[in-house]
């Protein structure tokens, strides 16, 4: 496999985000059992400054262009298709994240080149790298490898601490000029932030967590009352989401937020990756789940195959008890 | 207005997946199929379009077990024309099946163009691309992905996308365009069996066969497993009142309660 190692970095709200730390220690990894290059590519109109936080990469390639200032997906495909079809590089590292997933979808189309997704481990020997990635919601691994050319990889985060792809010497910077035709079919209008005034769940000591197991609105109810037990809130997953019986700033996970609560009860959460990336560093995961091999189990410290209602209503019950 | 809905059946992964004999595929036998979750936001984003707009709804959907049920009940929910592209090989993965909807789409008669494709934004079993962004590519649509509110004014929609921690970002995206939809104002519509059965009896499922494209470069999988995991929780047994005292009696430990 020749070629440089790639990560194409993530902005957001004017900084770089830490998805984009831990795919560069992979892609330092990567680079060194390849003998290849590791370089950041930055894109954007006015991102340059923050060339200057990608030091564990040997160079960072900016591209700045005025049609880069939304960073839209559509946009910055564009620009990093035509710089890998000039430069061929052998892996493009992109985070699995909201902001990155138009650019992760759209890229590997339009360069004609494949995609590995939901990316957990990536090791580089002899020349060839060897990729790990789960799938079917977490509950298959599966080993791949690819033929000769560019492949695009989605980074799913936690791969790596993001600590570990921060630091490093000043980058060499390398402005690139890149004639990419912006396309006009996606404008970005504005940002909308929630509104103020629902529970910020990131400052909570102890989370309730509902997912699709719970079976009902009726049972956020339940949640609820062990919540105010314990002194904290509630919050779900994606399918609790979905139904509309929490609003979208209590979601956990991609879309939502990550969380390092002292306490997170996971009811009814099989441990989709999307979930488990914003709650894999609870002080102390208690999961309780019917289905003995949910993935949620490889995560919590203690589990419970049980009923997550008849759990939660016996748990309320029980914490009172010992608070008197 | 003419809109079309990509759909896809995936496994259900509710139930228990097994690996195949061969090491590096699922195990078909006693696997079951389910919409894809992501995809019945998208008829649901259809539908409310429909509601509220002049349009007719197109489903186009690979074949696979159970995808009929699929097709009529999005009949009966309200979609018009239902469409099963057939001779797509099973677990097809996100690029097999974009190459075929990329070639058979254009010769399906009165399918293309179509104002707006809306397809879910991802799949459980997309390890190889996502279709959305890949036949949008294909089609030379525009595309943005994660969308969960579609308004349409003349020949431009307003579309919000989800960020993370409940940051939306508004976006005007010209039609033609393709959307990969992640969820919707409200939840899919709830319709009556009965419903259904009657879609069932009227039938009326088109079936196409895929056409012959372009290949698009994708990946090998050598082996399928179930994953090692890093660490596994201590379980606690007994009733749901006992696994509480258990719970607390922990949680006091830790100076938690």
């Amino acid at each position: 496999m020749a070629g440089n190692v790639w990560v194409v970095a993530e902005q957001w709200k004017g900084s770089i985000s830490d998805a984009t730390y831990e795919a560069l220690a992979l892609g330092r990894e990567l680079a060194a059992g390849l003998g290849a290059r590791l370089e950041a590519v930055l894109a954007g109109h006015g991102a340059r400054p923050l060339a200057a936080s990608l030091g564990r990469s040997d160079g960072v390639l900016c591209i700045e262009h005025p049609a880069l200032a939304d960073g839209t997906g559509e946009q910055i495909s564009r620009a990093v298709a035509v710089l890998a079809a000039e430069r061929t590089p052998a892996l493009i590292l992109i985070p699995t994240t909201n902001v990155s997933w138009d650019l992760l979808g759209l890229l590997p189309a339009r360069l004609g080149v494949p995609l590995v997704n939901f990316c957990r481990e990536a090791t580089a020997a002899g020349g060839a790298v060897e990729f790990s990635s789960l799938l079917y919601g977490g509950k298959m691994a599966a080993t791949i490898s690819v033929g000769g050319g560019t492949v695009v990889v989605a980074v799913l985060p936690g791969t790596r601490p993001a600590e570990a792809g921060r630091g490093g010497a000043a980058p060499e910077i390398e402005d690139v000029a890149v004639d990419f035709g912006a396309g006009t079919g996606v404008t970005w209008l504005e940002f909308e932030e929630p509104e103020a005034g629902d529970v910020d769940i990131t400052q909570q000591d102890f989370l309730v967590a509902v997912g699709r197991g719970i079976s009902n609105e009726a049972n956020v109810e339940v949640a609820e009352d062990l919540a105010a037990a314990l002194g904290g809130a509630v919050c779900g997953s994606r399918p609790v989401i979905d139904q509309g019986w929490l609003p979208l700033v209590r979601q956990v996970g991609k879309s939502g937020t990550t969380v390092k609560p002292r306490l997170y009860v996971a009811a009814g959460i099989s441990g989709a990756p999307e979930h488990v990336e914003g709650m894999k560093d609870a002080e102390l995961i208690v999961a309780v789940n019917m289905d003995p091999g949910a993935p949620i189990f490889s995560v919590a410290h203690y589990g419970i195959v049980e009923d997550a209602t008849d759990v939660l209503e016996a748990l309320a019950e029980a914490v009172r008890k010992r608070k008197g | 207005m003419k809109i079309l809905v990509l759909m896809k059946m995936v496994p259900d992964i509710v139930e228990e997946l097994e690996v195949a004999g061969d090491g590096r595929s699922l195990d078909q036998e006693f696997l079951r199929f389910i919409v894809n979750e992501r995809d019945e936001y998208a008829l649901e984003q259809a539908l409310l379009l429909k509601d509220r707009l002049q349009a007719t709804i197109t489903v186009v959907a690979p074949e696979a077990p159970e995808v009929d049920d699929v097709l009529f009940t999005a009949r009966a929910k309200g979609a018009d024309r239902l469409i099963k592209v057939t001779g797509l090989p099973a677990g097809a993965g996100a690029r097999a099946t974009a190459a075929a909807l990329a070639a058979t789409l254009p010769i399906i008669d009165g399918v293309l163009p179509a104002d707006l494709v809306l397809s879910g934004c991802q799949s459980i079993d997309d390890l190889d691309g996502f279709v959305a962004p890949l036949l949008a590519t294909a089609l030379d649509l525009p595309y943005l992905g994660l969308v969960s509110r579609v308004a349409v004014d003349g020949g431009k929609a307003e579309v919000s996308k989800e960020y993370a921690g409940g940051v939306m970002g508004r976006f005007e995206v010209t039609l033609p365009a393709l959307l990969g939809i992640q969820g919707c104002e409200k939840p899919p519509r709830y319709v009556p069996i009965a419903k259904v059965r009657a879609a069932i009896a009227a039938g009326g499922i088109e079936a196409v066969a895929a056409a012959g494209g372009p290949g698009m470069p994708s990946i090998e999988i050598t082996a399928m497993a179930k994953p090692e995991a890093a660490g596994h929780a201590e379980m606690l047994q007994g009733s749901a009142r006992e696994v509480a005292e258990k719970v607390a009696d922990i949680l006091a430990a830790r100076g938690l309660l």
